[in-house]
C-alpha cells in the first residue's frame, strides 16, 4: 500500500480529509447545504457563506503561520483587526450622500500602516526586549481594544463610500471578491517566503534557533519581520471585515478571531513547537473552522455554541500534538498487542 | 501575621506600586472636589472586591510560572449558572453556592492535568477553556437572568457600615479570600511549592517537592477563585449574563503584573496584588471623575502599565543575566513560556 | 580505613543502552571518612555509574550494598532517603527562594499548622555554620555566588541522615579562594566520618583534595589507588589507556605537514588573537593562525578548548582582548559577523547547536552559504543540488537522497554535513569542535584527511579533538590547554602524545 503510504504523509492529506469528512456530513445531514443560487450575477449558498465569512480568519491564519513556524504566538491579532476598521471607518466616514472625508486608498493605506506598526511593536518586544511572545502580544491585545474604541470615540462609526463595500461585500465572476484577496495575499506570502530563502530561514529559526544563529542567520530580524507582517495580514483583515458592514464597531470587531485563526494554523499542519509550515494547510484549516461554524449554524444552533466546540477540538488538536499523550495511545495498543 | 516590609528587595516592586497608588489617589485628590473621601476610597474595595478575588489564584498560577487566561469567562459562566439554579431550577443559595464553586474547581483540575501531564502549554489549554465556558454560558441561556433570590438581594444591599462609610458584604469575602491567599502564599508547603516550581521547576523534583500535584491544585484554585468572583459578581450585578467579564483575564494579569508579579514565574506576592488591583481601581476611578475621557482609556493606561512593568522586569532580569556572564538568547517557544 | 568495611560496595555493575555498553563489569569502593574521587574521559562511565548509585538508572546487573545491605534505589529521591545525596555542578536549588527555604524546603518545621520561619532561619544558620558559613539566610540564594549556592546545597543534603555525599563537578565556576574555602569544608566533614564521593575534571585538585581514587575507562574499571602512591603522569596514562612505551609516533608526519605549510603559495596570518579572554570561561590567551595551519587544540576534558573556540566564534563575547583577521582589528560580536569575516565553526553538540532535524540535507548543507548570500540572493534550486551533491561527493556523506531529512543520517554523516556547509561557505578559517566524536572509525578517518587536504587548499584550521592521536595526525602545531586555560603550545618535535601528556602534567 506504498501509493496510501505516500498520500497520507503528505502534510496536507489530513487537513483535507478532515475538511472533507466535515462536507460530507453535511451532505447528508444538512439540508441543502450544497445548493448554490444565482442571483444577480452573484453565487448564493451556504458553501459561499463559508468563503466569505472565512476570508478574514483566512487572512490572519497567513500572517500567524509565519509566526508560529518561529516558536511564537500572536494573540493580538483580534485587537488589531479591531485598530485597523476604526482607523479606516473614521477616515473614510462620510455623509449619506456617499462622499467620503479622505480617499479611500489614502484611508485603507493608513489602517494598513496602523496595523503594521502594531506588529513591529510586538516584534520589537519579542526580538529586541526579548519578551515571551505570549505575553508581548497579550500587551496589545488588552491595549488594542482600548485603542480602537479611542479611535472611534467609544461609537460604532459608519461609512458610506459606495466604493469601499466591495472588499467585503463585493463579487468578482460570482465569488465573494473577498476570496481573491486571501488568494492575492496567499500568493504574495507563499513567494516572498519559497521563492527567496525567507520561508527557509523561518522555518530554520523555529526547529533550532541556537543553530540558526551560528549559522548565520540573523534570527532576531526574521523573529521581528514575521509579527511585523502578522500585524499586517491583521490590518488588512480589519478592512475587510469593516467593508462587511460598513461599519466598525471598536468593541466586537475581531472578537475571539485570534482563536479562529490559531485554530486554523495548527489544524493545517503548523506545529505549536515551530519549524515547518504550510501556508495553504492554514487555509484548509480556516476552511474547516468556518465550516464547523455554519454546520453549527445550519442546525439552528446558536452561535455562541460553537466556541464549546471549537475548545473540544482545540483540546484534542493539542493532544494530539502532544508527545506524551501519543506515546500513552501507543502503549496502549502495545499492551493489547502483547496480551493478544 | 508579619509583611516582611525591612526592605527585602523582593518586596520593593510592590512598594513601588504601593507608591503608585497612593501618587494616583492623592493626584485625584488634587484635581477633584469630592475624590479625597473614604468612601471613595473604599469604593475602590467594592467596585473591585470580585477582581481582587480572581487575582489571587491568578496571582498564584503566575507565580508558579504558569497563566489562567479562563478566568473570566468562568466567572461569566459561574453568574450564569448561579442565576439559573436560582431562577429556573428554585435551588436554594445553599446548594447552588458549593455546586458552582466545584464548577469552577473541576474545570481548573481538568485544565490542570492536561498541563501538567500532557505537557501541553498553559496558555492554549487555558485559552481553549475561555472559549470553552464563554460557550457553556450560552448554552445555559442567550439572555440575561435576573436575580430576585432574597439572599442574594440580602447579598447585594446590605451595608456593613464604617463610620460614615459603608462597604458591601462582597468586600468582607474578597478580604478574607485575600487574607486566606497571604496565608497560603507565606505559611503553608503548598505556598512555598508554588513558588519553587516557578524558580526552577527541575530544581524543585530534584528536591522532592509534589510538584505534579501543586501544579494540578494551583489550577483547580484558580477555577475556584473564578466560580467565587462570579458568585460575588452576580452579588454585584443581580443577574446572569454571558457577556460578563470579557477581557476580564487580561485585567487580572494586568493588576498581578503591576503589584509585582514577574510573569517568568518565581516571585511575587499576593498584598502586592491588592495594590495593582487598587491602581486599576483609581485609573478607572480617575478616568470617570475627569468626565470628558473616553472610559476605554482605561484598557491603554492598563496596557501600558503592563508593558511598563514588563520592560523593566525584563531589563532587570537581562541585567543580572550579563552580569553573569551567560550569553543572549531569543526569546523560546510558547511551549516553553508560562508553563 | 582500610581495614574498616566499606560504607558502598558496587560489585560487577553493567549498564547498557541501545548501542553501547556504558558499564562492564565495574566495581567501586567508597570509605566513610574518605575523600574519593572518581576520574575519567569521555565515554569513560562516570556519570552513569554515579546515575546508577543515585537511582536514576537501574543496573542490568551486579550488586550494590550500602553499609554491607543490598540496595536498590529506584529514584533520586530513594537514594535520598536511604542517605546517598548528590550535588551537582548546576546546584539544583531555586535561586528565587531564600537560603534557609533551600535547605528546608519540603522538610519545614510546623508550628499551628503553619510554616515556623523564625525556627527554620535559626536551624539553617546552625547547618551553615558547620560548614564554617555565615551568612543572612533571609536573602535569596541568588544574591550569592555559586560558591555560597554550593554551601547552601550541601547543607540541604547534610541535614538528613547523610551517609554519602557525592559531589558532581562542584568547582567548574569557582576561584582560586572559592575553592580553597570549598576544600576546607569537605576536609571537615570528612573529618567528620561523611563518605565523599568527588567528580571532577581538574586534575590538581584531585591531587589537592582525594585520599584514594578510581579510574574508569571505556565504561571498565581500570582500577583503584591512594592518591600519594599515583602520580599524575600515571594517572593521565591509565586513564587514556596507554602505556608510555607506546608512544612511539613518530615526529617525521608533522615535519611534512609543516614543510608543506610553510611552502604555501599566500602563507600569511589569517587569525591572529590577542589576550582574548572571559572571565568564568577561559583565561586569556593568544594564538596565531595561518594558510595552511592546523592548529591543534590538545586538552584533557573540560580544559577550556570550547570556550576558546566559542569566543573566536563571536558565540560568547569576550571581556578583554582582541581578534585580527587577515591583519586588520575585526569586531567579532556574534556567529554572523564570524561568518561574514570568513570564519566557519562546527559544534561539538551536533543535534542542539547544528543540525536542523526536519530540513533536508541539502537545504542543511547551504544554509549557512544562503545566510551570507542574505534573503533575496537565492541559490536556484539546480545550485543547492549542485554545490549539495559535490559536497555529498567529496565527504562520502551516504544517503539516497540529497532531498532526505537530515534527522534520518547516522551521526557520522551529520557530522559530515556540518561540515559541508561551512566548506560551501569558503571560509578562510575553520574551526572545527570534536569532528570525530561518536564516528565510527572508517568515517573518522576520511573527515582527518579532509581535514588536510582543507590545509593543503590555504584554509586555516583549527582542531579540536579529545584524541590526542588524532590532534597528532592532523596539525602541524598543538595547542595545550589545562584548566580553562591555554599553556603552552608545542611545534616541530615537541609534538608528540608523552610531550602533551608531560605538558598536562606539569613538567617532565
Amino acid at each position: 500500500m506504498a501509493w496510501w503510504r505516500s498520500l497520507t504523509s503528505k502534510k496536507l492529506f489530513w487537513p483535507l480529509f478532515a475538511l472533507v469528512i466535515l462536507l460530507v456530513f453535511n451532505l447528508f445531514f444538512t439540508p441543502h447545504f450544497f445548493r448554490l443560487e444565482m442571483k444577480e450575477g452573484h453565487l448564493y449558498g451556504n458553501v459561499i457563506d463559508i468563503l466569505k465569512n472565512g476570508a478574514p480568519i483566512m487572512l490572519l491564519a497567513i500572517g500567524l503561520t509565519l509566526v508560529i513556524a518561529t516558536k511564537g504566538i500572536d494573540i493580538s491579532v483580534g485587537s488589531v483587526v479591531a485598530i485597523s476598521a476604526g482607523v479606516v471607518a473614521m477616515l473614510i466616514g462620510g455623509d449619506l450622500q456617499g462622499i467620503p472625508k479622505h480617499p479611500i486608498w489614502l484611508a485603507m493605506c493608513a489602517a494598513i500602516l496602523v496595523a503594521v506598526v502594531a506588529g513591529m511593536w510586538n516584534g520589537m518586544l519579542v526580538s529586541r526586549i526579548g519578551m515571551q511572545p505570549i505575553i508581548a502580544t497579550l500587551i496589545l491585545f488588552v491595549a488594542g481594544r482600548g485603542i480602537a474604541m479611542v479611535t472611534t470615540n467609544a461609537m460604532v462609526v459608519w461609512l458610506y463610500a459606495k466604493p469601499f463595500a466591495l472588499l467585503g461585500q463585493g463579487y468578482l465572476f460570482g465569488l465573494p471578491f473577498s476570496i481573491y484577496i486571501v488568494l492575492f495575499i496567499l500568493l504574495l506570502t507563499a513567494l516572498a517566503t519559497r521563492k527567496t530563502a525567507l520561508g527557509l530561514f523561518i522555518e530554520a529559526v523555529g526547529i533550532n534557533p541556537t543553530a540558526a544563529r551560528f549559522a548565520g542567520i540573523s534570527a532576531k530580524n526574521i523573529i521581528f519581520a514575521v509579527y511585523a507582517f502578522s500585524g499586517f495580514c491583521a490590518g488588512i483583515s480589519g478592512l475587510v471585515v469593516c467593508s462587511t458592514v460598513m461599519s466598525a464597531d471598536g468593541n466586537n470587531a475581531g472578537l475571539g478571531y485570534e482563536m479562529d485563526a490559531i485554530l486554523a494554523v495548527v489544524i493545517g499542519g503548523t506545529s505549536m513547537n515551530g519549524g515547518k509550515f504550510y501556508l495553504v494547510g492554514s487555509i484548509v484549516g480556516a476552511l474547516i473552522v468556518q465550516t464547523l461554524t455554519t454546520t453549527i449554524y445550519a442546525f439552528g444552533v446558536p452561535p455562541e455554541i460553537s466556541k464549546v466546540v471549537k475548545a473540544l477540538v482545540v483540546w484534542a488538536v493539542c493532544l494530539l500534538q502532544s508527545s506524551s499523550f501519543r506515546s500513552m495511545i501507543a502503549g496502549v495498543f502495545g499492551k493489547k498487542e502483547l496480551s493478544a | 501575621m508579619k509583611t516582611r516590609l525591612s526592605i527585602d528587595p523582593r518586596n520593593l516592586p510592590s512598594l513601588v506600586t504601593l507608591a503608585l497608588f497612593i501618587l494616583m489617589f492623592g493626584l485625584g485628590s488634587v484635581s477633584f472636589t469630592g475624590f479625597f473621601s473614604l468612601q471613595n476610597f473604599l469604593d475602590l474595595f467594592i467596585d473591585n472586591s470580585y477582581l481582587i478575588i480572581i487575582a489571587v489564584g491568578m496571582t498564584l498560577v503566575i507565580i508558579s510560572g504558569g497563566i489562567d487566561l479562563s478566568v473570566g469567562s468562568m466567572l461569566a459562566l459561574s453568574g450564569m449558572v448561579s442565576a439559573s439554579l436560582l431562577e429556573k431550577a428554585h435551588w436554594s443559595p445553599i446548594l447552588v453556592i458549593p455546586v458552582v464553586l466545584l464548577m469552577g474547581v473541576a474545570m481548573g483540575f481538568f485544565m490542570g492535568y492536561l498541563i501538567q501531564k500532557f505537557n501541553v502549554p498553559p496558555f492554549i489549554v487555558t485559552l481553549a477553556g475561555l472559549y470553552f465556558a464563554r460557550g457553556l454560558c450560552y448554552v445555559v441561556s442567550l439572555f440575561t437572568i435576573a436575580v430576585n433570590n432574597p439572599f442574594w438581594q440580602a447579598a447585594a444591599h446590605a451595608q456593613i457600615k464604617i463610620g460614615n462609610s459603608f462597604i458591601s458584604p462582597s468586600v468582607v469575602i474578597a478580604i478574607v479570600v485575600l487574607l486566606a491567599g497571604m496565608f497560603v502564599s507565606r505559611y503553608t508547603k503548598f505556598g512555598r511549592t508554588v513558588y519553587a516550581i516557578g524558580g526552577n521547576e527541575q530544581s524543585a523534583i530534584l528536591m522532592g517537592l509534589p510538584v505534579a500535584r501543586t501544579k494540578i491544585l494551583l489550577y483547580g484554585l484558580s477555577g475556584f477563585c473564578a466560580a467565587l468572583a462570579g458568585i460575588v459578581f452576580s452579588f454585584y450585578t443581580l443577574s446572569g449574563y454571558a457577556l460578563n467579564g470579557q477581557g476580564m483575564e487580561l485585567d487580572t494579569i494586568a493588576t498581578v503584573v503591576i503589584g509585582g508579579t514577574l510573569l517568568t514565574g518565581g516571585v511575587g506576592s499576593i498584598l502586592g496584588t491588592l495594590f495593582g488591583v487598587l491602581v486599576f481601581g483609581t485609573i478607572q476611578v480617575l478616568i470617570m471623575f475627569q468626565g470628558t475621557l473616553n472610559s476605554w482609556w482605561t484598557r491603554i493606561a492598563i496596557g501600558f502599565l503592563v508593558f511598563v512593568f514588563c520592560l523593566l522586569q525584563r531589563l532587570f532580569e537581562s541585567s543580572r543575566k550579563k552580569a553573569k556572564g551567560q550569553e543572549n538568547k531569543i526569546a523560546e517557544s510558547p511551549a516553553a513560556t508560562a508553563s | 580505613m582500610s581495614d574498616k568495611a566499606p560504607i558502598i560496595e558496587m560489585k560487577k555493575i553493567n549498564k547498557s543502552f541501545p548501542g553501547v555498553k556504558a558499564l562492564s563489569d565495574v566495581d567501586f569502593r567508597l570509605f566513610k571518612g574518605e575523600v574519593h574521587a572518581l576520574m575519567g574521559q569521555n565515554g569513560a562511565g562516570k556519570s552513569t555509574l554515579v546515575k546508577v548509585l543515585t537511582g536514576v538508572y537501574k543496573q542490568d546487573s551486579g550488586e550494590i550494598k550500602l553499609g554491607g545491605k543490598p540496595i536498590r534505589p529506584d529514584s533520586p529521591l530513594a537514594a535520598q532517603r536511604m542517605g546517598i545525596n548528590t550535588v551537582f555542578q548546576e546546584v539544583n536549588l531555586c535561586l528565587n527562594l531564600s537560603v534557609a527555604e533551600n535547605i528546608f524546603i519540603g522538610k519545614e518545621p510546623i508550628r499551628f499548622g503553619s510554616i515556623d520561619w523564625k525556627t527554620m532561619n535559626r536551624k539553617a544558620e546552625e547547618v551553615l555554620s558547620r560548614l564554617n558559613v555565615s551568612i543572612d539566610v533571609t536573602r535569596t540564594l541568588s544574591s550569592y555566588s555559586i560558591a555560597i549556592q554550593q554551601m547552601v546545597a550541601i547543607a540541604r543534603v547534610l541535614d538528613s541522615s547523610a551517609k554519602v555525599l557525592i559531589l558532581d563537578e562542584p568547582t567548574s565556576s569557582l576561584d582560586e579562594n572559592e575553592v580553597e574555602q570549598l576544600f576546607k569544608v569537605i576536609r571537615k566533614l570528612r573529618d567528620e566520618g561523611l563518605a565523599i564521593l568527588f567528580i571532577t575534571h581538574f586534575l590538581d585538585q584531585t591531587y589537592q583534595i582525594s585520599d584514594r581514587i578510581t579510574v574508569l575507562k571505556n565504561g571498565s574499571f581500570v582500577g583503584e589507588y591512594e592518591i600519594d602512591k599515583l602520580p599524575k603522569l600515571d594517572l593521565i596514562t591509565k586513564m587514556l589507556g596507554k602505556e608510555l612505551s607506546d608512544f612511539s609516533y613518530s615526529t617525521k608526519n608533522d615535519g611534512e605537514k609543516d614543510a608543506a605549510a610553510k611552502a604555501l603559495k599566500d602563507r600569511g596570518v589569517v587569525l591572529r588573537v590577542k589576550e582574548l579572554g572571559l572571565k568564568s570561561s577561559i583565561a586569556p590567551f593568544s594564538l596565531d593562525l595561518e594558510a595552511g595551519d592546523v592548529l591543534g587544540l590538545a586538552g584533557l576534558l573540560g580544559s577550556g578548548r570550547t570556550e576558546m573556540a566559542r569566543l573566536i566564534f563571536g558565540i560568547d563575547n569576550a571581556d578583554e582582548g582582541e581578534i585580527e583577521i587577515k591583519g586588520k582589528k575585526a569586531d567579532i560580536a556574534s556567529p554572523r559577523k564570524a561568518m561574514m569575516a570568513g570564519i566557519g565553526f562546527c559544534s561539538e553538540d551536533r543535534k542542539n547547536e547544528g543540525i536542523f532535524a526536519e530540513l533536508t540535507i541539502r537545504e542543511n548543507i547551504i544554509l549557512a552559504l544562503q545566510a551570507r548570500n542574505g534573503m533575496f540572493k537565492t541559490l536556484s534550486a539546480k545550485k543547492q543540488q549542485t554545490i549539495a551533491d559535490e559536497l555529498i561527493k567529496s565527504l562520502g556523506i551516504k544517503t539516497p537522497s540529497a532531498n532526505n531529512e537530515a534527522r534520518q543520517l547516522s551521526g557520522g554523516n551529520q557530522q559530515k554535513v556540518m561540515l559541508a556547509r561551512w566548506l560551501a561557505t569558503k571560509p578562510i578559517i575553520l574551526i572545527l569542535d570534536e569532528p570525530t566524536r561518536g564516528i565510527d572509525v572508517g568515517a573518522k578517518l576520511e573527515i582527518m584527511e579532509q581535514v588536510l587536504n582543507l590545509s593543503k587548499a590555504g584554509l586555516g584550521v583549527i582542531f579540536i579533538s579529545s584524541e590526542f592521536e588524532e590532534v597528532l595526525r592532523c596539525s602541524n602545531k598543538i595547542a595545550v590547554l589545562k584548566d580553562k586555560a591555554k599553556i603552552a603550545e608545542l611545534h616541530g618535535e615537541e609534538m608528540t602524545e608523552s610531550g602533551i601528556m608531560h605538558t598536562i602534567a606539569g613538567g617532565k
